[in-house]
């Protein structure tokens, strides 16, 4: 997708919703499925002992049909798909509560689209106390309440104490309606309902798949609209208060300042350079390689994962001063690593005032410590690191090209926390073209890295660690 | 607005239009080759599979957040139980267990000296606490408060500085030690979900519900770039372990990685068969593997160069929402709305 053209928001907040961008792909597959005509499952009609079981697939069927359709390789995969369907409400058991897709004969049905999510029901407990109570009228084995539903109806007859009478009243009604349909209809969508309510109030310890997350529930416009009922009673605003964030940031049309600076931010970006994509990939790849061995979830640690092993010795080595053939070779991939190990800013120091040359990495380390330090702190500190390093006849003086130094002179007027910074990009190139690339030649690394100085004998290990990333 | 403002927003909007197809026809230019192309040559990574080494139980509500602590043991988690639990991962017990004074949090930290947490969500600030207080009481070290939405997400510098990303569509630099906002970074046109600071410390990157990701200068306080493609929410996001690259993750399912240098998105990694939304993401320490949660309940393993999946983290009962890998890569930390952490390798 070209980048850019999709830099404008959301214009219609139902419709971007997360769990709705699932219901639409959902929705996608379901329909396909039940399509007999490309390929589709054919719904059955299964003889039971008794009476017939219209309109079923098989588990088995539907795992099929999603292993071809999607090009899954896995069957562990089709099944975790066909869950996550089943778990949202579009297809469901016709003889369990839990909704997952069994890989065998369970006989599985289709929601009817009135039911789906993405109609964005969100119903009251006033509905499903109706449902529930509709069900105990109805004297068929089939629908009798299961323990936590009757549980739950009487959580609702206390709760809704005082209009239960309009409850049962709507309910008595709901099940003349009812009487009227067709038998074989009847016993569809009686499983329908049930499922829907099986996506709503979910089975104790089953995921309640239309729960948002909250930092979402700010796409919603009108979080006071008037809630459908699914029996058709009045809102009469029972719902339970929930923190919904209203975005404080509406969204306006942009104005002529907006688009004169985005202008000026693209020119920027026209005008920069870039480098090709075989470079940046070759650059990529090169850092993986490098770092391999010393990823744990691709590589095997020496001398072991404590978290496999049980055994912390990989931390004490890490941590000690002695550090090992493996940690010093990392050292050498670039400077920015030799400097994040502590035992490896050491052994550079050591190196560098050998040479007597070690005011750079000091004034490196100083500004790195300033960076850190609690605002009062900070211009005391400032001075110190000008008189130490910077200033005319400093004891440490570092050399600094005049346009850095006049900066940093200028910054110093009103010192913060960056008033170094391109002082130390600048010692930081320096040490790194300069120093850095001798001290990897030199003996204190070399005896480090080929363990020399501990009388071992070379291991022999790759001695391209010598070489620096780019 | 008059025929001739119109004229001129017309105009302005032309000259923005003509400057993004010059953008987009200079960056096709440099496609030399893509970097699935270039990664063909180099070794698979074969099968991924991490186990669960230890699941960590306690909070009694969903999980939003979890950090790890620099030593690669310790670690945070912030749930809608109004609990901030600091764990000992290796034995699993809590170090400490903070009550929040508001239980709808969404982000926690861990600063890299282990001095202080943070935390924050629908009250609209970030709270720092003090793990190292003198009588051996965590407490409320600082209240920052100055956003006008949710804290999604924060992440600290230092002691001394931190920053937080809100859906007011701002990210803020914080003087701790003041409790004052130092940078205001403005720019994103969507609530801000989520950021992720540069490993030397000068840039960070935040992903938006604009379905764009920006990096910005620390210092300087400017947005250098914007990434584009996403088509719809960025939850998470996440750099490179070299610095020089970008993945983020979407509601749109798929995760993608933008390299700085090139200015563009190098690859995507999706699936037809994953549907759900990318809530969280973390990187292995080389870089080559991709950890991602998403909202069917599972973490996808990734490849980054060859963009295939390798494994797959099936252990949650409900939404991972947050992930980890530790700095020392030996293990990656999952926590999901089931209230339970885990952790792999």
């Amino acid at each position: 997708m070209a980048e850019g053209s999709k830099d404008q928001g959301p214009t219609d907040p139902e419709e971007d919703s997360p769990n709705m961008i699932v219901y639409r792909k959902i929705e996608d597959i379901v329909t396909r499925i039940q399509d007999e005509k490309t390929g589709g499952v054919p719904l059955r009609t299964v003889k039971s002992f008794l009476s017939k079981i219209p309109s079923v697939v098989s588990g088995m069927d539907i795992v099929q049909w999603l292993t071809k359709n999607l090009s899954i390789d896995d069957q562990a995969e089709a099944i975790h798909l066909g869950s996550l369907i089943a778990a949202h409400g579009y297809i469901f058991p016709i003889s369990d509560h839990v909704l997952t897709l069994k890989d065998d004969g369970t006989l599985y049905r289709f929601q009817s689209p009135y039911f789906w999510p993405s109609n964005c029901w969100e119903p009251e407990n006033t509905d499903y106390a109706i449902y529930l109570c509709k069900r105990t009228m109805q004297n068929k084995a089939r629908l009798e309440l299961a323990d936590y539903e009757a549980e739950n109806l009487a959580r609702l007859q206390r709760a809704f104490a005082r209009k239960w009478e309009f409850i049962f009243m709507q309910a008595e009604a709901q099940v003349k309606i009812d009487r009227k349909k067709d038998k074989a209809d009847r016993k569809i969508l009686d499983s329908q309902e049930r499922a829907f309510w099986d996506v709503h109030r979910p089975v104790p310890g089953c995921v309640n798949t239309t729960e948002m997350d909250i930092r979402k529930c700010r796409r919603e416009r009108n979080p006071h609209r008037v809630k459908k009922s699914v029996y058709g009673v009045p809102d009469e605003g029972q719902s339970q208060p929930s923190p919904i964030h209203i975005s404080s940031q509406p969204s306006r049309n942009p104005s002529k300042e907006d688009v004169e600076k985005e202008i000026t931010f693209l020119n920027i970006q026209l005008d920069r350079h870039c480098m090709k994509v075989s470079k940046v990939a070759d650059s990529l790849m090169a850092y993986t390689e490098q770092f391999m061995e010393y990823d744990a979830f691709v590589s095997v640690t020496e001398p072991s994962n404590p978290w496999i092993s049980d055994d912390t010795s990989f931390w004490e080595l890490e941590a000690s001063r002695d550090p090992s053939q493996q940690r010093v070779k990392k050292w050498g991939f670039s400077l920015e690593e030799a400097l994040k190990d502590s035992a490896g800013r050491d052994q550079f120091l050591k190196f560098l005032e050998s040479e007597f040359s070690s005011e750079n990495l000091r004034f490196w380390l100083a500004v790195q410590d300033l960076k850190r330090q609690p605002l009062q702190e900070v211009p005391v500190r400032a001075q110190e690191i000008w008189k130490e390093f910077l200033a005319e006849g400093a004891p440490s003086s570092i050399n600094l090209d005049s346009h850095s130094y006049e900066r940093t002179s200028q910054n110093l007027k009103d010192p913060g926390r960056y008033s170094f910074e391109d002082a130390q990009e600048h010692i930081f190139q320096l040490m790194k073209s300069d120093s850095y690339a001798r001290f990897l030649r030199s003996n204190i690394y070399q005896d480090l890295l080929l363990a020399r100085k501990k009388g071992k004998s070379l291991t022999g290990k790759r001695l391209t660690g010598l070489m620096q990333s780019s | 607005m008059t025929t001739i403002a119109m004229g001129e927003m017309e105009q302005l909007r032309k000259e923005a239009d003509n400057l993004k197809d010059q953008i987009t026809a200079a960056r096709k230019a440099m496609q030399d080759t893509t970097l699935q192309e270039a990664a063909a040559s180099i070794n698979v990574v074969g099968r991924v599979q991490l186990k669960t080494r230890k699941t960590l139980r306690g909070h009694l509500a969903k999980i939003y957040a979890m950090h790890w602590s620099t030593d690669s043991k310790l670690c945070v988690s912030a749930s809608q139980d109004g609990k901030l639990i600091v764990w000992d991962s290796i034995t699993t017990n809590k170090v400490n267990a903070i009550p929040l004074k508001s239980s709808w949090v969404m982000t926690c930290a861990y600063a890299p000296s282990g001095n202080l947490v943070a935390c924050g969500g629908l009250d609209n600030m970030c709270s720092i606490y003090n793990l190292k207080g003198k009588d051996g009481n965590v407490k409320v070290m600082r209240e920052l408060a100055a956003h006008t939405g949710y804290l999604s997400c924060c992440r600290f510098l230092s002691d001394s500085e931190i920053i937080t990303s809100s859906g007011d569509c701002t990210c803020v630099l914080w003087d701790i030690e003041t409790g004052t906002q130092k940078t205001i970074f403005a720019g994103h046109q969507g609530d801000c979900m989520s950021l992720a600071v540069s490993p030397d410390f000068k840039f960070f990157i935040s992903g938006a519900c604009d379905f764009t990701a920006k990096l910005w200068d620390i210092r300087e306080g400017t947005c250098r770039q914007t990434f584009g493609g996403h088509e719809s929410d960025i939850n998470a996001i996440g750099f490179f372990p070299n610095g020089n690259a970008v993945i983020t993750g979407s509601d749109d399912a798929s995760c993608k990685l933008y390299d700085l240098r090139a200015d563009q998105e190098l690859i995507t990694y999706q699936d037809s068969s994953i549907m759900c939304g990318v809530t969280s993401l973390a990187p292995s320490l080389s870089g080559r593997l991709l950890l991602a949660g998403y909202d069917d309940f599972n973490v996808n393993i990734w490849d980054t160069l060859k963009a295939e999946r390798v494994g797959v983290l099936a252990g949650h009962d409900n939404r991972v929402s947050c992930i980890g890998v530790s700095s020392d890569g030996m293990a990656c930390c999952t926590g999901s709305w089931d209230s339970f952490l885990k952790i792999w390798n």
